[in-house]
C-alpha cells in the first residue's frame, strides 16, 4: 500500500529523511519496497505489510511504529466537534441479532450534509495514495481507512427503511444488488446489514445499491463495526469480492476503535460536507469481550533473543507500541495487548515485539553448539554414485518437471497416474509414472536445436497410487541419440557394476515402447530392475524423433537394497595369459549367454575369460539359421606358465563341450 | 689385423713402439679416421660424446692420459698439438650432430594454441550442484539430511505448521491438490519434513532438507510450478535468534563467498515466531542499485525464524524446555543468483548448450 509521508509525519515528529524512515521501518519488520514521488509531487512509501499486521496497513499504524523507532510521542486521535441537541437514538436504531458474526456495531447520524466535491487537500492525499476522489462523503470513508485503518460504511439514512439497522444472518434465497451492480443471492452463512425491510449491505464486504450515498443524499448514517474475520473471508471468497473492507476485516480490526472511528468520521464529514452531528453514538456491543493478560518472563525473553535486552529498553519499546506492562518482580511483566494488536496473544508474540524494535541487526552472530553425529538417508551415497557414474560416461544431468500431460506418461506405463484435481493446464495434469518422458524430451529438444548428439540422464522419482495413499519410488532414466545396443549395454553394465547386485539380461521386455528386437530387460533376484534399448520406431516417430533414439529405465529400489559394491582385491596373476580365438558357427537359437554357461559348466581348469571379438555375422558362407561369432578364450594359471599343449587341449575340450548345442568350429586362429 | 684403436689408447707410446713424429702423426691419423667413421655411423650425439669426450672412458681423454703424458720430451709438443686438434674436431662435429638432431625434432613442433581434444564427460545440473553444495555446507556444520514425500497431506503441509484451515496465508500459496483423495496435495514447501523429523526424533534435532516443491503458478522466467527448496532447522535447549543469525551469515558466506553483504530483518511466517528475512547485497550491482534489486541494493534471499512454539504441540516437544530455528528458500533461486541465470525455464529443458556450462 502507498503511504504518503507528509500525512504520516502529521502524527509523529520524525527526525529523519523519508529514505532513512523507509530503511528503519524495513528493519523493524514493516517492509518498505521503495520511496517514490507521486504525480502530484507527494513523497510516497511503497509498503508491503504482512497479513498479520492489519493494524499497520494505514498511516496512523505506521506512525506508531515510527514513534517507537525514533522514541517520539504519537499524536492521539481525539475528534472534536459540536453535537446537536437532538439525540441520534431518537432518529435511528441499531440492533445485532447474530453477535457471533458481528460482536459490535457502532453508528453516528449526521443530518443535512451537502454532497459535493472534496477539498483540494483531501483529493491530493487520496491521489498520492492511489485513490480516486468520488465525492466528499464517500471520500471521507476512504480517507479514514487510509488514515487509521478502520473500514467505514455510510448509508443514505433516508433510504434505510424505518431508519433501523438490523445485523443478522441472511435467510436462504434472500437477494440484494451490491454497489458494483451485481445481484447477489445469500445463504445463512452470510451476514447482512438490513433495514426495517430488506438487506442494505453485506457486513464487512460491500454495501447495497439501494442505500448508498448519492448526489441527493442529505442525511447519513455512518457505520463502524467489527466483523468476525473467518466469516468475512468465507463470504468474500464465496462471492469472489475482495474489497478493501473485507481485506482488513478478515485480518482483524480493533474492536475498541469503532467509537473513535465514527467520531473521527463525523468530525471530518462535518468539516468537508457540513451538516449536524446528532448527539451520541448508536453502539450495539451485546457481549463485551475482554482480552487475556499475558505474562512476559525475563528468562523467556533472554532464551529466545539470545542477548539480554535491558529492562528500560523493553519497557520503552512496549509502551511506545501501546502495551502497558505491569512489573511482576524478578524482571517479569504482565500486560493486556493493545486492542488493535489481535496478532499478539502469547508471550512469544511479545518477545517478537521487543526483538524487532531492539533491532535484529544489533544481535551478535553465534552458532549453536551441538553434540552427536550426522546422518543422511540410506540411499544418498548411492544416488551420488549413480550421478557421478552417469556423468563420467558422458551423460548430461537433467531435471524434468514431474507434472506431465496424461497421454505422455501413459505411453510408457500401464499404471493409473495420480491426477491433479486443479491442474493449471492439460500439460501438467498428472504426475509422471515413468522416467522416460523427461529424458526423451531433453534429447528431442537438443536434436531440434541443432545438436548432432545428445545423451542425458535423470535420477528422480516417479509417483504411484499405493492403496489409498501414494508412493514415490526412485528411478534412473537415460536417453541418447544416436546410439547402439552394445554401447548402451556397456554403459548400463558400468552403472550396475557400482552395486553389489547380480543382474542378468533377457529379451522379454514385456512392454510395447521398445524395439522388439533391440531391447532387453534387466533382472535381479527375479525382479525387473529395468529395461533398455532402441525406442520402438513407431513410438519414436510419434514422439517427434526423425532418427532412432535409445533409452533406459531403471527402478532403483532393488539396486538401493543391494547397496554399493565393495571392491575385493584378487592377487595379480604371476604368469602370462594365453589367448585362443575360435570362430564358431552357432545356431540362431543359441545365445552368447548359453555358450558361456555351457563352456563354464565343462570344467575347463585354466579358462579365465571369454571375450566376444566383433559383432555376430550372418550371411555368405554361414549356413541358413546360423550366425558366426569370433570368441577369444583366455587361459591362465596361477601356478605356472601354460604350455602350448595344455592350452590346445583345453581349446579342444571347449569345442567338444559346445558340440551338443549344435555349435561347430569355422576356423581356428591364434 | 692391426690392434683396435680403442685398445691402443690404453697403452703408452713406448708400449706401442712409437718413437718418432711420423709414427705419432700416423697414430693420431688412425684415431681421427675412427672418429670420422663413428660420426658418419648414425649414432646419436650423446653416445658419441660419452665414447669420445666422456670424462672417464672417453677415447680422447685416454689418448691424452696414456699417450701425451708418457710421450718422450721431443714428441710431447707434436702429440699434444694433434690431440688438441682432434679434441676440437670431435667437439665441433658432435655439437653439429646434436644441433642437427634437435632441429629435426623441432621440425615436428605442434601448435600449442590449438584447442585440446576433450574426452566427453557429462554436465552437472546446476540445481543439483547447488543442492549438493548446500548439503555439504550444512553437514559440515552438524546437520543431518532428512527427506519426505512430495505428495503430502494437508496436515503436514499446513495444519501442523500452524496454518489454521482458513488462514489468509493459505491464499498466497496456491496449492495443487491430488484428484479424488481430497486430503492429498503436492507439498508447497519442504517444511512438512520439519514436522516429520520432529515426530520421529527427540531433541536435539539439526537437519537440512532439499527437494522438489510445487505451486500453482503460471510458468514464466521466474516462476515454475515445480521448483526446489532447501530448508534447515535446529531444535535444542537454548537455541536463540543470535544462533539463527550466525548460522545464516555463516551459510551465506560459505555459499556466495566471504565478501557478501547481508541484512537480517523481521518478517512474518505462520510457522515461525519471531520471523525474519535475510537479504543479501545485490550481486548484480554490488549494492549501488539496479533493476534486479529494484534500486534498493538488496535482494531477498530467504525466510527464517524461531520455530513457533505451537508447532511443538504437534510433535510432543516441550516449548518451555527447547527452542529452535528454521529457514528455507528456493534452491533454484540460489542457483540462478550464483550462476547469473536469468530464466528459470532453462533449468527444465535439458538443453545441452546450457547444461554443458556446468561441467
Ligand atoms: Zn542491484
Amino acid at each position: 500500500m502507498k503511504i504518503v509521508t507528509s500525512w504520516l509525519r502529521e502524527f509523529v515528529e520524525i527526525p529523519a529523511s523519508d529514505h532513512e524512515l523507509a530503511e528503519k521501518l524495513t528493519l523493524a519488520g514493516l517492509a518498505i519496497d521503495g520511496v517514490e514521488t507521486a504525480a502530484n509531487g507527494e513523497s510516497v512509501l511503497e509498503a508491503d505489510i504482512g497479513t498479520n499486521r492489519p493494524d499497520a496497513m494505514n498511516h496512523y499504524g505506521l506512525a506508531r511504529e515510527a514513534a517507537t523507532i525514533f522514541d517520539r510521542d504519537l499524536k492521539p486521535i481525539r475528534p472534536t466537534f459540536q453535537e446537536s441537541s437532538k439525540a441520534a437514538s431518537d432518529v435511528a436504531s441499531v440492533e445485532i441479532l447474530d453477535a457471533d458474526l458481528c460482536p459490535r456495531y457502532t453508528a453516528r447520524v449526521i443530518m443535512g450534509v451537502k454532497v459535493g466535491p472534496s477539498p483540494e487537500w483531501m483529493v491530493r492525499r487520496l491521489e498520492a495514495a492511489g485513490q480516486r476522489s468520488i465525492n466528499n462523503v464517500a471520500d471521507v470513508t476512504n480517507y479514514l481507512m487510509l488514515e487509521n485503518g478502520h473500514p467505514l460504511h455510510s448509508f443514505d439514512l433516508d433510504q434505510v427503511a424505518g431508519r433501523k439497522i438490523i445485523v443478522r444472518r441472511a435467510r436462504a434465497g434472500e437477494t440484494m444488488e451490491t454497489l458494483d451492480g451485481i445481484e447477489r443471492k445469500f445463504t445463512p452463512d452470510h451476514l447482512l446489514i438490513c433495514d426495517g425491510e430488506k438487506p442494505v449491505g453485506i457486513g464487512g464486504v460491500m454495501g447495497g445499491q439501494n442505500s448508498g450515498i448519492s448526489d441527493r443524499t442529505v442525511n447519513v448514517l455512518l457505520e463502524a463495526a467489527w466483523f468476525e474475520p473467518k466469516s468475512i473471508r468465507k463470504t468474500a471468497r464465496h462471492f469472489g469480492m475482495h474489497t478493501d473492507a473485507s481485506h482488513r476485516f478478515e485480518r482483524g480490526m480493533d474492536l475498541n476503535f469503532t467509537g473513535t472511528a465514527t467520531d473521527r468520521a463525523a468530525e471530518l464529514i462535518q468539516k468537508v460536507a457540513g451538516g449536524e452531528i446528532l448527539k451520541g453514538r448508536l453502539d450495539a456491543y451485546p457481549n463485551p469481550q475482554p482480552r487475556a493478560v499475558i505474562e512476559l518472563r525475563r528468562k523467556e525473553l533472554d532464551r529466545i533473543i539470545g542477548v539480554q535486552v535491558p529492562a528500560a529498553e523493553v519497557l520503552r519499546i512496549l509502551r511506545r507500541l501501546g502495551f502497558m506492562p505491569d512489573e511482576l518482580g524478578y524482571g517479569n511483566w504482565k500486560m493486556i495487548p493493545p486492542s488493535w494488536r489481535l496478532d499478539v496473544t502469547r508471550e512469544i508474540d511479545i518477545v517478537e515485539e521487543v526483538a524487532r524494535h531492539y533491532g535484529f541487526e544489533r544481535l551478535p552472530d553465534s552458532l549453536c553448539s551441538w553434540a552427536g553425529g550426522v546422518h543422511r538417508p540410506p540411499h544418498a551415497a548411492m544416488e551420488r554414485v549413480l550421478r557421478d557414474t552417469a556423468r563420467a560416461l558422458g551423460y548430461d544431468e537433467t531435471i524434468a518437471i514431474s507434472l506431465v500431460p496424461e497421454a505422455k506418461t501413459r505411453r510408457f506405463s500401464s499404471e493409473e497416474p495420480a491426477a491433479i484435481g486443479n491442474p493449471l493446464s492439460a500439460e501438467s495434469a498428472v504426475l509422471r509414472t515413468s522416467p522416460l518422458p523427461g529424458v526423451l524430451d531433453a534429447v528431442l529438444w537438443n536434436l531440434n536445436h541443432g545438436e548432432a548428439e545428445s545423451r542425458v540422464f535423470e535420477v528422480g522419482k516417479i509417483y504411484r497410487h499405493a492403496g489409498n495413499a501414494y508412493e514415490e519410488p526412485p528411478t534412473l532414466g537415460i536417453a541418447l541419440a544416436p546410439g547402439d545396443f552394445l554401447h548402451l549395454k556397456g554403459d548400463i553394465e558400468t552403472v550396475l557394476d557400482q552395486f553389489e547386485c547380480a543382474v542378468s539380461f533377457d529379451s522379454a521386455v514385456g512392454v510395447d515402447y521398445f524395439h522388439p528386437g533391440r531391447s532387453a530387460r534387466m533382472i535381479s533376484g527375479g525382479e525387473t530392475l529395468g529395461r533398455f534399448g532402441e525406442l520402438h520406431p513407431r513410438v519414436a516417430s510419434e514422439y517427434g524423433f526423425r532418427q532412432p533414439v535409445w533409452a533406459a529405465e531403471f527402478f532403483l529400489d532393488p539396486l538401493y537394497r543391494a547397496g554399493l559394491r565393495v571392491p575385493k582385491h584378487r592377487d595379480l596373476p604371476r604368469f602370462p595369459a594365453v589367448d585362443r580365438d575360435l570362430s564358431l558357427i552357432v545356431p540362431d537359437s543359441v545365445t552368447f549367454q548359453s555358450l558361456h554357461r555351457q563352456v563354464h559348466g565343462a570344467g575347463i581348469v585354466n579358462l579365465r575369460e571369454i571375450i566376444a571379438v566383433g559383432d555376430p555375422f550372418r550371411g555368405e558362407q554361414v549356413p541358413q539359421g546360423h550366425y558366426s561369432l569370433l570368441l577369444r578364450f583366455r587361459f591362465q594359471s596361477s601356478e605356472r606358465t601354460l604350455s602350448d599343449k595344455e592350452v590346445n587341449d583345453e581349446a579342444v575340450a571347449i569345442v567338444m563341450a559346445l558340440r551338443p548345442l549344435g555349435v561347430t568350429l569355422r576356423l581356428e586362429s591364434r | 689385423m692391426s690392434e683396435a684403436i680403442s685398445e691402443k689408447v690404453k697403452r703408452s707410446l713406448q708400449d706401442l713402439g712409437i718413437g718418432d713424429e711420423a709414427a705419432v702423426t700416423a697414430l693420431l691419423g688412425e684415431l681421427r679416421a675412427t672418429l670420422d667413421r663413428d660420426l658418419a655411423s648414425g649414432q646419436d650425439a650423446e653416445t658419441l660424446r660419452i665414447h669420445w669426450l666422456g670424462r672417464k672412458q672417453g677415447l680422447i681423454g685416454a689418448a691424452n692420459d696414456n699417450w701425451l703424458k708418457t710421450a718422450p720430451g721431443p714428441l710431447k709438443r707434436v702429440t699434444g698439438k694433434l690431440i688438441n686438434e682432434l679434441r676440437k674436431h670431435a667437439e665441433e662435429s658432435i655439437d653439429a650432430l646434436k644441433n642437427a638432431a634437435t632441429q629435426e625434432l623441432a621440425g615436428e613442433r605442434v601448435d600449442v594454441t590449438l584447442p585440446g581434444i576433450r574426452r566427453e564427460i557429462g554436465a552437472h545440473h546446476p540445481v543439483q550442484w547447488v543442492m549438493q553444495e548446500i548439503e555439504e555446507i550444512f553437514r559440515s556444520m552438524g546437520y543431518s539430511v532428512e527427506t519426505g514425500p512430495e505428495i503430502e497431506t494437508d496436515y503436514y503441509n499446513f495444519e501442523a505448521l500452524n496454518f489454521p484451515p482458513d488462514h489468509p496465508a493459505r491464499d498466497t500459496q496456491d496449492t495443487l491438490f491430488l484428484a479424488g483423495s481430497g486430503n492429498y496435495l503436492l507439498r508447497t514447501h519442504t517444511s512438512p519434513v520439519q514436522i516429520r523429523t520432529m515426530e520421529k526424533q527427540k531433541p536435539p534435532v539439526r537437519a537440512v532438507v532439499l527437494g522438489k516443491v510445487y505451486r500453482r503458478d503460471a510458468p514464466d522466467a521466474s516462476h515454475s510450478f515445480m521448483f526446489h527448496q532447501m530448508e534447515c532447522f535446529a531444535v535444542d535447549t537454548n537455541v536463540s535468534l543470535c544462533d539463527l543469525k550466525g548460522t545464516l551469515n555463516e551459510f551465506t558466506r560459505r555459499f556466495f563467498g566471504p565478501h557478501v553483504k547481508t541484512r537480517f530483518r523481521p518478517s512474518f511466517f505462520p510457522f515461525t515466531e519471531p520471523s525474519a528475512e535475510l537479504d543479501i547485497g545485490c550481486l548484480i550491482c554490488g549494492g549501488s542499485g539496479c533493476p534486479v534489486c529494484k534500486r534498493t541494493g538488496w535482494v531477498e534471499l530467504l525466510g527464517s525464524g524461531m520455530i513457533d512454539p505451537a508447532l511443538y504441540g504437534f510433535v510432543g516437544y516441550d516449548p518451555e524446555k527447547v527452542s529452535g530455528f528454521a529457514f528455507g528458500c528456493g534452491a533454484d533461486r540460489l542457483a540462478l543468483m550464483k550462476y547469473g541465470i536469468n530464466d528459470i525455464q532453462l533449468l527444465w529443458q535439458g538443453d545441452k548448450r546450457f547444461l554443458r556450462q556446468f561441467r
